[in-house]
């Protein structure tokens, strides 16, 4: 499989060699096609942003360590939460590891010289920035950031004198970012396939980046209809959520919900992927049921469009349409457990080398279980009823995105930097940073558990002194958090650009990305791959190591 | 259906009954992970065996879990439906939310506190003046939105006399996190004095000044 590219060690790889006329520079790499450029540039401003997140979520903790104003009035602390909600998941979360990952790796592990449309795919990263620079401009024209959540509910959102239309409208030019993307995948994934890479012999990180651009196809247009309605009632006076006017805020938040829980999936399912990829890697075994695995992916993507409403339990919907939501969410709670499941199984007489990336991806078994596991207790009625927007429902969306997805960015970080950058980072500082994070995020989120059952509403500026001593607990976890991340990316940053060279294949991987040189030539391929293989088997590796 | 049960017991036990398995699922799947690690450790020389899958296994845990999901399922809406359950001898109140303070009505006049006898089915219809709010009290583990032009309802008994705290759960703006009120529980005596002492200490301008219509859906800015 790795015929030809022997070859590729001498040469030029794809920092020296680019797209564009300009041959070094700013310009050679903001107008460059080539997927790999556009996923750093992606990895650098989702970056950049989940750091300016991370800052506004610290500054929250800080002045929630005590009742009473600390440092921020109401109104700047229901801003912050609004920004730190609309930054992470709209910058960081739903493009994270499609648009850095999906983008360096995708073409490269189906044995392609690059996406489907180049060119598009240049622009969605223009449109990504297009967007992030309307929303950071909604928070600096007067009016002031946008104060409503992100979930911008009518009719507060209609009646805010902030600035929201410009936000949702940053939003909803994001939304298309999304769509090309998924539009660009899903031609990639069909259209690009090197000879012998049947369906099944697609690595399954491919299959959940597959699943995933079909919901950023399918869904984002709803919320992009519904923020245009949105705009049009706060501009025009027309009717149509606001009550005041004569419209539905239920129709609203079905709307709403409608494309933003297929967004979960968005988050979720790419990291499921890298995840799929890590364990057999270090393992060195085969995945344990593959097709499960890749077939939940889909299940996964299919049945959570049909479990909005769960959002939505305590709105007074019928009860018919409550038992049903409620019956529909734990059936995507199945898919994900066949994916647990089976990873654990992975591990089972495999050869077991617990690298960081492996480190990381033990760390998201135990949060997202949690994450999950926690689902099921917001999937109950009785007990949803009661915990719906109290901070439980913030400690489980917190463990499924951070301690699922983000955990995996940074897993996926730890996995692919190597051959991204050509260079090794301090294995044992990223080991601890993997235990320090693991710490940090329980310190931070388990006490909103409890708080939440206790008596917790989410969203509050104030709070009730029996909080007192577990608001305490979660603020320190937010500054553990603090230190990790720059640990995290202090050894990385440092790495890319004095770290020892990296070799073609560091951790004994066997899809694609390894069978070429590090860092990757412009066109990946100087030959295109014949795939004989499965994508996880282990045999091809003295192949390789001959080769290399 | 007789109110035996306590809502309270049911929505906990719920709580308790699907923690508990989830617990024994996070701690089984915690251990097994570390052990193999440990026991299939690179250092260790073992030679890695590809097995791809084993469809009993794979039929194991998607039946079992859907098993346990289904009954975590039944439990939820059985204690859902005793919480929507409204008993004939539901005494009826009604409340207004709005930015940010919660008025409860009474016949010819409004509190801020919503008055309550104790042991006593209570059927409170909530309606939203402005934005969207949501009444909570956690202590009797009920809540529902509170949506301008749409009436919603919460059924609930306080079994102790006393104060329950009521918290505003949907984010409604600035002063969101200000929006308690209390439930405040009396014995039916009690609260039969309360009710008439209230009665005849009103005057008549300041009642029509506070009573909205229950059933209105004018939206009231």
């Amino acid at each position: 499989m790795a015929n030809g590219n022997s070859a590729a060690i001498t040469a030029k790889s794809f920092y020296e060699e680019g797209t564009t006329k300009a041959a070094t520079g700013i310009r050679s790499w903001i107008f460059s096609t080539d997927h790999k450029r556009i996923g750093i540039l992606y990895l650098i401003s989702i970056a950049a942003f989940f750091f300016v997140g991370l800052i506004v979520g610290i500054l929250m903790r800080l002045e929630l360590i005590a009742p009473g104003q600390t440092i921020v009035d109401a109104q700047t602390y229901n801003q912050l939460f609004t920004l730190h909600g609309v930054i992470m998941i709209f910058l960081f979360i739903i493009p994270g590891i499609p648009a850095v990952f999906g983008n360096f790796f995708l073409p490269i592990q189906l044995g392609a010289q690059d996406v489907a449309f180049p060119r598009l795919n240049l622009l969605s990263w223009w449109v990504y920035i297009i967007g992030a620079t309307l929303a950071l401009i909604s928070i600096v024209l007067p009016g002031g950031p946008m104060d409503t959540g992100w979930t911008f509910y009518i009719p507060y959102a209609v009646r805010t004198g902030t600035n929201v239309s410009l936000a949702i409208f940053a939003a909803f030019i994001l939304g298309f970012s999304s769509m090309l993307t998924g539009l660009n995948f899903v031609t990639t994934v069909h259209r690009m396939r090197a000879p012998g890479m049947g369906w099944f012999k697609m690595p399954l990180f491919i299959w959940s980046t597959y699943a995933t651009a079909w919901i950023q196809i399918i869904a984002t247009p709803v919320v992009a209809i519904t923020i245009l309605l949105v705009i049009i009632e706060r501009y025009f006076g027309v009717g149509i959520f606001d009550p005041a006017l004569g419209g539905d805020p239920i129709l609203y938040q079905h709307l709403f919900w409608i494309y933003s829980h297929p967004a979960v999936y968005i988050m979720i399912l790419p990291a499921m992927g890298v995840v799929s990829e890590i364990i057999p890697t270090f393992s060195r075994r085969t995945i344990f049921g593959y097709k499960a695995v890749a077939m939940s992916s889909l299940a996964i993507a299919f049945v959570g469009y049909l479990v909005w409403a769960h959002h939505m339990f305590t709105s007074g919907m019928s009860e018919t349409a409550q038992w049903i939501f409620s019956l529909l969410t734990y059936l995507v709670a199945l898919p994900s457990g066949v994916k647990v499941f089976n990873w654990v199984a992975t591990m089972y007489k495999g050869s077991i080398d617990p690298k960081p990336p492996f480190l990381w991806v033990m760390a998201f078994i135990f949060l997202f279980s949690i994450g999950g596991l926690t689902g099921l207790v917001l999937g109950s009625l009785a007990t949803d009823i009661h915990l719906h927007d109290t901070y439980f429902v913030v400690a489980h969306f917190h463990y499924t995105m951070f301690g699922g997805t983000g955990t995996i960015f940074f897993a996926a970080l730890f996995y692919w930097f190597p051959k991204m950058f050509g260079r090794m980072y301090n294995i044992k500082l990223a080991s601890l940073s993997a235990g320090l994070f693991f710490i940090a995020f329980n310190t931070l989120y388990f006490p909103k558990f409890i708080m939440g059952y206790i008596g917790m509403p989410r969203r509050y500026f104030d709070y009730l002194p029996e909080f007192a001593s577990l608001q305490v607990v979660s603020t320190i976890g937010s500054w553990l958090m603090l230190i990790t991340v720059v640990l995290i990316f202090g050894n990385l940053i440092y790495s890319a650009f004095k770290g020892k060279r990296a070799s073609m294949n560091p951790w004994g991987g066997v899809t694609l990305e390894w069978h070429i040189s590090t860092p990757p030539p412009l066109h990946n391929f100087h030959e295109i791959p014949t795939v004989k293989h499965e994508p996880y088997d282990f045999s091809q590796l003295k192949e390789l190591e001959h080769d290399s | 259906m007789i109110q035996t049960t306590n809502y309270v017991e049911t929505v906990d036990s719920v709580m308790i009954y699907i923690v508990a398995i989830s617990v024994f699922l996070l701690l089984g799947i915690t251990a097994v992970m570390i052990y193999f690690v440990f026991k299939y450790n690179r250092k260790k020389g073992h030679k890695p065996v590809d097995i791809h899958g084993s469809v009993a296994l794979e039929t194991i845990w998607i039946v079992i879990p859907t098993i346990l999901v289904l009954s975590m399922f039944y439990f939820g809406y059985q204690g859902f439906k005793e919480g929507k359950y409204i008993p004939e001898d539901a005494l009826r109140l009604s409340g207004v939310g709005r930015m940010w303070e919660w008025e409860f009505k009474y016949d010819g006049f409004s509190t801020k506190e919503l008055y309550v006898p104790v042991n006593k089915p209570i059927l409170l219809e909530l309606e939203s003046a402005d934005v969207n709010h949501a009444l909570w009290i956690p202590a009797l583990r009920v809540k529902t939105d509170v949506i301008a032009g749409k009436l919603n309802y919460l059924v609930f008994t306080a079994n102790e006399v006393g104060e329950y705290e009521i918290a505003c759960a949907e984010y409604c703006g600035l002063n969101h996190s200000q929006m308690y009120s209390k439930v405040i529980a009396m014995e039916e005596s009690e609260y039969e004095n309360w009710l008439k002492k209230k009665t005849s200490q009103k005057e008549p301008v300041q009642v029509e000044k506070n009573n909205m219509k229950s059933d209105s859906t004018e939206v009231q800015l």
